[in-house]
């Protein structure tokens, strides 16, 4: 097997006993992103040189005898965190030439654990969108059928990662945006808890939702990345004092009467059956794993995606109210007052998804409007994260499909921004509700595609997560599957 | 409910977005699909039930008053797309 597919945590048992190096292991997927990338399209930018530097770096640490965590381990960032001297381009128009003059928290935390920055991956334009089609850079393709859309709005890393061009990647997730890409191109997603990671230097989209994760090839991965870039961050005032736990340790400790709860809501009309078959068969599995398996019921479930269009929107509409063309990306240079420069600079700079979340978030918080729509929303996700504290009364953890299909074909959805909305259908209330959710391989669908098992966990309870999916993991070989590229 | 062109027209205003009027018309149309969609919402019932703004476990953090670096002037002004002075230029505000 070649170094650029190996997960991990494979890597790290071969770094440590120097059986590679990271010079090594980092031109493996250098070479592999040249190979593939022209099919794929999942790097908005490849840092080679840089990375072959923090590679020559990282060989040194692991001379001087520093072993473990991330170093030297070749990873990507989502296009919309932060990095000090690369471009960050979210993707879009408005920042197509913003080279920041910072890292953001990521970027600073690899480069401490001597993690290796292989670049920067395509997104749905800041992160909006279920396809990452939405792009103003590239259409990134998933490497299981090319004709075919990775998901979104990190499309970009979970499709590195699939095709071995990174042992792994980090996104962001607002309303699916990790787990929905992760499960359509069959590998690992995993969004933690609200407040678990730091989110300073991730370009803001909807500040009550975003979280940050890693994108892997199996949940043990999930476990070590997420281990790396948890905990408590000053430039981040929402970000937790918790303890981080080792993830890793209690993977193995098993799921004999684990409590695992499937709502009847998310088993619905018009899904497509090999995915509800390949998720119910998944569910099985746990329970002959030693899971006790019951039903439950989170009512409000209906409402979330309306409530989620409305809360992202405002939020959205107010975050991107930063792009006026005067401290940095793109600026209409012909204006001839500030008023018209503010206004032909995002028109030219934002895209069409975004324009229309700026407006309807703008309407949702207008006067008169605020009552009806904003506030209901937010009344509507007390109920919604209301459904989920009563059901973590009765379980430990949740099981879910992560998307009611397999990944559509590029094109398919654009034209009607609702339906794309309904992708994240079974992603959106767990971010709603600030807690933590994990997607994983599990079957295939009529088409061949990978079907995602998304696992909820309660608040600051991913250790839980991490041990079903890591159990599921060792009874079956879902993924163990590559595509082939 | 239907929104109609010059509400439209008001919300990009206030959205500080210049609009085409093919782009005016066809989000004026997307609008009015997804307030369609959203109008569900109406039918739940909530009374009495308290807003939700985020699912954070902390409320205000504070941390000691003590100045740190900020970054430098000619890094920040480094990305910016006009620069006079040492300052952000933009166009003529006062007549």
């Amino acid at each position: 097997m070649e170094p650029h597919s190996w997960t991990i945590h494979e890597a790290r048992e071969r770094l440590d006993n120097g059986r590679i190096t990271a010079t090594g292991l980092t031109r493996s997927v250098l070479a592999r992103i040249e190979a593939v990338e022209p099919r794929v399209a999942a790097f908005n930018t490849v840092c080679a040189d840089m990375a072959l530097e923090q590679a020559a770096a990282a060989d040194r640490r692991l001379q001087a005898g520093e072993r473990g965590g991330l170093l030297g381990i070749p990873l990507a960032l989502k296009d919309n965190m932060i990095t000090q001297g690369v471009a960050t381009t979210c993707s879009s128009r408005i920042l197509k030439n913003f080279v920041p003059p910072a890292d953001g928290a990521m970027a600073a935390r690899f480069k401490e654990q001597g993690a290796i920055n292989l670049g920067k991956t395509n997104l749905d334009e800041f992160a909006m969108g279920s396809s990452t089609e939405n792009s103003a850079t590239q259409i990134t393709r998933n490497p299981w059928n090319l004709e075919r859309a990775p998901g979104g709005s990190s499309g970009g890393a979970a499709a590195c990662v699939a095709a071995d061009m990174a042992l792994a990647a980090l996104g962001s997730d607002t309303g699916g945006s990790i787990r929905q890409p992760a499960a359509l191109c069959g590998v690992v997603g995993l969004k933690p808890t609200y407040g678990r990671v730091s989110r300073y230097g991730l370009v803001a989209f909807a500040s009550s939702l975003d979280q940050i994760g890693p994108i892997t090839k199996d949940v043990a991965d999930a476990a070590i990345v997420l281990g790396a870039i948890a905990g408590r961050d000053p430039l981040d005032a929402t970000s937790s004092a918790r303890p981080v736990p080792d993830y890793s340790r209690g993977l193995k400790d098993g799921i004999k009467g684990l409590r695992i709860g499937v709502p009847r809501e998310y088993f619905i009309d018009g899904m497509d059956a090999p995915v509800a078959d390949a998720v119910r068969a998944a569910i099985d599995t746990l329970k002959g794993l030693g899971a006790t398996v019951r039903e439950i019921s989170l009512p409000h479930t209906r409402y979330a995606v309306a409530t989620y269009y409305l809360v992202a929107t405002a939020e959205a509409s107010s975050n991107l109210g930063r792009y006026d063309g005067v401290r940095y990306g793109h600026r209409a240079m012909d204006a001839r007052d500030l008023l018209e420069m503010y206004m032909a600079t995002r028109d030219q700079g934002f895209g069409p998804e975004v324009k229309r979340r700026i407006m309807l978030g703008t309407y949702a918080l207008s006067a008169g409007y605020y009552d009806a729509y904003y506030k209901k929303a937010q009344q509507a996700r007390t109920l919604i994260l209301k459904d989920f504290t009563d059901a973590f009364g009765q379980v430990d953890v949740i099981a879910t499909p992560t998307s009611p299909t397999g990944a559509f074909r590029l094109g398919e959805r654009t034209a009607d921004p609702l339906q794309m909305y309904l992708s994240d259908i079974f992603t959106i209330s767990i971010n709603l509700a600030g807690l933590p959710g994990m997607s994983q391989p599990c079957g295939v669908d009529g088409n061949g595609m990978p079907v995602g098992l998304q696992l909820i966990g309660k608040a600051f309870d991913e250790a839980t997560m991490l041990r079903a999916g890591w159990a599921f993991e060792q009874a079956t070989a879902f993924h163990k599957a590559k595509p082939s590229l | 409910m239907t929104i109609q062109r010059d509400e439209v027209l008001k919300i990009a205003r206030l959205a500080r977005l210049e609009l085409t009027d093919a782009e005016l018309a066809s989000l004026g149309d997307d609008l009015n699909k997804i307030l369609a969609y959203v109008e569900q919402l109406s039918a739940l019932d909530t009374t009495g039930v308290p807003s939700l703004e985020h699912a954070a476990e902390a409320g205000d953090t504070w941390r000691d008053d003590v100045s740190r670096p900020s970054l430098p002037r000619e890094r920040g002004l480094a990305v910016a797309p006009a620069v006079a002075d040492g300052c952000f230029q933009v166009p003529k505000i006062i007549e």
